[in-house]
């Protein structure tokens, strides 16, 4: 075992002390069940393992992305890594015993605030795994404040199949329903949304900015409809947006889930940081972990995880949620990475997501065969663009060039899907010459 | 009492050269002052939107990177990991985390998105292919999805493929049956999938009372979850008639693998019965626990089950690797495939050992258990246990949780499992030392001998005093927004 920290005196001493000879004689398993075979792994030295491991992620060609949907990549500053790998941080376990965990404790307390003031909402909780789960979080958090039944969720057309499913799993159990409401031109259709809400519906959901990468320009109108019918409005967003964007609680949400790992977080296969906030008065109802202020035994102020009566180790198949491991280390990066950029840094990135798919689009639709953006309104980080030619052969021969992009089904065609942030904002160049190449081709 | 040459607190608590105390110097009111409370601005945010779209200020700190450094520094100094000292909860298996693996997981190819093609993240389908197969022969399973993001989730996930497989048969099922002694996440998630809870009691050996499963069980009888070991670190004995009793009403059996470190070369779920599985990757196979995350919680099925897995899974196809939607697939459980690096730190543990190196960390983590368990003072009611046990205070299991603090250690987990009076659940891991062992011996025995005054006392040694949490609930401050003008 490579991490052994026993001499074999000590193995022996301990041995004696236990009163057997070899430790396999403590396993009290029936031979039955006893396993006898291999499993066939060769053990590695680390170097050994550093290559194999290494050798396989070595398998997944660099490529420049513009992928975006969900998973959005941001230059993250090197103290973040250093800070947050301290392993006192690292290698510490939930705040069971708050007297020696202080630290972390703060952090999470101080990552809350900073959901706090994005939102404006009253409470927000120490994170989720991701923005499907908080969404769908937020699905049951509404149910129980209703608790009635028959309930449904009414969510955009556009909301993306991957998020949909995951909401379709955690609505399963109490037996909320789901349904779709139209979008036009890209938005929210609000006419057709009072057309469909009635008083079953437990939850309206909008994301801004939404699944085309357009800022929802109309959610006034969505919170008044959802207060007309005592639904909860959830707004679904992230935390580099919600810098610049008006508070959702100012039109009227009581909700908002989202993305918190567009700080903090590399690209890395989709990891995610749900957020979660939440009016005050469901307090009560909110999921997963909560950090409070209070005082400790010296009169000076202390943090510990609290409302604890709301979570499964105490309150079992009463709890808000099953949700125990959270995603807090992430939560730590996430600020590390806020109190980094500070107010002016964070309002600056902001900035760079609206103008680098604004620049990037005029440069597109100014090329023959692309309409960019295909809705009108403003973006942010992501827009879609219709090609003249079939959209995944555009990506095609985009790849051919380095260059990743992806199609997205949407009003009954396959369009593009174009992502750029301050990390590949100067590949534009190589995206627009790989576009052009193809406008070039399927002219001739 | 004295051990490895230092001493001890002597019974009223006092100590005389504390072996570990925590930085705290600051002598104001609080221990380090929040980021708001050093500087914060509240900026107009200028931006090129409109302004109906756009907020007109922005109030956060505005600290330079010094500052900031020296902040979340301070704060790491103020908390207690692995690399500090011993962590000995009960079933949450806190164990050394390599640190190698971290840089496995910084390396550029973890740098992926997901929503490349298939033929462009081949790198990262090929290791999750590995881990999938991998895991599935750890387990005794034939399939295995590792989109869970927790152990949680992974019953979650699991409840719902046993739902999705049951309604595909026809069969209408209401329960889920648990244990008393199980983790409150097994009650949660069974409730959360929308089954109703039935819980069985122990027999007085602490184990599953047969009996009761018996007239526990019925056509209503979605699933049996169960932890083995259990929660007082005993093997299930009679697993197989359990496992019979509950598939002849057309029920599944499913692992908690909370326990999974007691059994690595010893025992498989599947071997013993088991329909469905999840793996705590952040436990048994080191992935460091972040205070409290990310973890990740691949779970693995029998063949009748693999139909319903969430999707995507990976196989190996004619041009590499490819996802594809299992036919019955229960959909997804999280957006992608959960937390990426922690499935590629767990792949580098598991390399790293190889069988043997893996049947040594169960050896060893049940070894030092029943170590650990021989030199305490208190009663440990219940064996022969695996890697983990439960002692009985005395006295108050929190107030003897807080008076180990001033000792340098982490305490167990204290006043659980109910069955035992003032539990401490002890879980010491194989990567304890034998002198961390005696360490943690002494601490459990020093603070036997004192009395519940001067254990009520406790901590005095730690960054923060004891913490009213009573308090802080009647009263909750949960953002620096809330704290304005103290």
């Amino acid at each position: 075992m490579p991490y052994a920290t026993h001499s074999d005196a000590e193995r022996s001493a301990m041995l004696d002390a236990v009163g057997v000879s070899n430790p396999d004689t403590l396993f009290d398993i029936p031979e039955s069940v006893r396993f006898d075979g291999d499993y066939g792994i060769d053990a590695h030295s680390e170097r050994a393992t550093r290559a194999a491991v290494e050798g396989i992620l070595d398998g997944s060609p660099e490529l420049t992305e513009f992928l975006g949907g969900g998973h959005y990549d941001h230059y993250i500053p090197s103290v973040v890594d250093h800070l947050s790998l301290r392993s006192e941080f690292l290698t510490s376990y939930t705040q069971y015993q708050p007297e020696i965990t202080q630290g972390f404790l703060q952090a999470l307390f101080e990552f809350q605030s900073l959901v706090v003031e994005l939102t404006g909402l009253g409470v927000a909780n120490c994170s989720m795994y991701d923005r499907a789960t908080a969404l769908g979080e937020a699905a049951l958090l509404a149910d129980r404040v209703r608790a009635s039944s028959g309930e449904t969720v009414l969510v955009p057309e556009s909301l993306p199949d991957r998020v949909r499913s995951v909401l379709d799993n955690y609505t399963d159990g109490p037996g909320i329903g789901v349904d779709t409401y139209p979008t036009s031109e890209g938005t929210v259709d609000v006419d057709a949304l009072a057309d469909r809400v009635d008083d079953e519906v437990s939850l309206i959901y909008a994301a801004t900015p939404n699944a085309r990468g357009v800022l929802e320009p109309d959610l006034d109108a969505v919170g008044d409809l959802a207060d007309d019918h005592d639904a909860l409005f959830c707004v679904g967003s992230d935390a580099v947006a919600l810098s610049v964007l008006e508070p959702p609680e100012s039109y009227g949400a009581d909700i908002v889930v989202g993305d918190a790992g567009v700080l903090g977080l590399p690209t890395t296969y989709g990891m995610g940081l749900g957020l979660f906030a939440c009016r005050e008065d469901f307090l009560r109802q909110v999921p997963g972990r909560l950090v409070g202020a209070g005082e400790d035994g010296a009169g000076n102020r202390a943090y510990t995880l609290t409302l604890q009566t709301r979570e499964q180790h105490i309150r079992r198949e009463r709890a808000t949620s099953n949700i125990c491991t959270n995603q807090a280390w992430l939560a730590l990066r996430a600020a590390i990475h806020a109190a980094w950029l500070g107010p002016n840094g964070l309002t600056d990135l902001a900035e760079e997501c609206v103008t680098g798919i604004r620049d990037a689009c005029e440069r597109i639709d100014a090329l023959d065969g692309f309409t960019a953006p295909v809705y009108d309104g403003h973006h942010f980080r992501e827009a879609l663009i219709d090609p003249d030619e079939p959209a995944n052969e555009v990506v095609d021969r985009c790849r051919e060039a380095g260059i990743a992009l992806r199609t997205v089904e949407d009003g009954g065609e396959e369009r593009l899907a174009v992502c750029v942030t301050d990390t590949n904002r100067e590949d534009v160049d190589a995206l627009i010459d790989a576009l052009a190449a193809e406008a070039e081709v399927s002219a001739v | 009492m004295s051990q490895g040459g230092r001493e001890r607190p002597d019974e009223t608590g006092e100590a005389t050269d504390p072996p570990h105390q925590q930085a705290r110097w600051y002598a104001g009111e609080q221990y380090e002052p929040l980021l708001s409370e050093k500087g914060s601005e509240s900026v107009a945010v200028d931006s090129s939107l409109p302004d109906d779209l756009t907020r007109d200020e922005l109030d956060l700190p505005t600290l330079a990177e010094p500052e900031v450094a020296r902040h979340y520094t301070r704060l790491s100094q103020m908390n207690y990991g692995i690399d500090s000292g011993p962590i000995p909860l009960g079933s949450c298996t806190m164990k050394y985390n390599p640190s190698f693996t971290e840089d496995v997981a910084a390396h550029p190819g973890t740098r992926v998105h997901p929503l490349r093609a298939d033929e462009d993240k081949q790198g990262v389908l090929h290791l999750l292919y590995e881990l999938q197969e991998t895991l599935a022969t750890i387990g005794g399973m034939d399939a295995v999805t590792l989109q869970p993001p927790a152990g949680a989730a992974g019953e979650f996930t699991g409840i719902q493929v046993a739902k999705a497989y049951h309604e595909e048969n026809g069969d209408d099922r209401s329960e889920v049956i648990v244990p008393e002694s199980a983790h409150g996440t097994n009650f949660a998630s069974a409730a959360m999938a929308g089954y109703d809870v039935v819980e069985l009691p122990s027999n007085e050996d602490g184990r599953v009372e047969v009996d009761a499963l018996e007239a526990a069980v019925s056509d209503d009888t979605a699933l049996l979850m169960l932890t083995n070991p259990n929660t007082l670190g005993l093997f299930e004995r009679s697993i197989e008639d359990i496992a019979d009793i509950v598939h002849d009403v057309g029920g599944l059996l499913y692992y908690d693998g909370a326990n999974l470190n007691s059994l690595l070369g010893k025992a498989r779920p599947g071997d013993m019965g088991f329909d469905i599985m999840h793996f705590n990757l952040h436990k048994t196979f080191a992935t460091p626990h972040g205070g409290g995350g990310p973890g990740q919680g691949p779970i693995g099925v029998g063949a009748d089950l693999a139909a319903f897995l969430p999707t995507p899974q990976v196989r190996e196809g004619d041009e590499g690797y490819e996802t594809y939607d299992p036919t019955h697939s229960i959909g997804r459980v999280h957006e992608f495939v959960g937390n990426w690096l922690v499935l590629v730190k767990a792949y580098a543990y598991i390399l790293r050992h190889g069988d043997e190196g893996l049947e040594n960390v169960s050896e060893t983590a049940v070894l030092n258990a029943n170590y650990l368990a021989s030199q305490i003072a208190y009663e440990v009611p219940y064996g022969p246990f695996h890697h983990e046990f439960v002692a009985s205070a005395d006295a108050d299991a929190a107030d003897v949780a807080k008076a180990m603090l001033d000792h340098g250690v982490h305490p167990p987990t204290t006043k659980w499992p109910e069955i035992v009076d003032e539990a401490l659940m002890t879980e010491p891991t194989e990567t304890e030392s034998k002198r961390r062992l005696d360490d943690l011996a002494a601490a459990f025995n020093a603070v036997a001998e004192m009395d519940p005054e001067a254990l009520a006392e406790t901590p005095t040694e730690t960054t923060a005093r004891r913490i009213d949490q009573a308090a802080a609930a009647r009263n909750p401050r949960l953002s620096w927004h809330a704290l304005d003008g103290e």
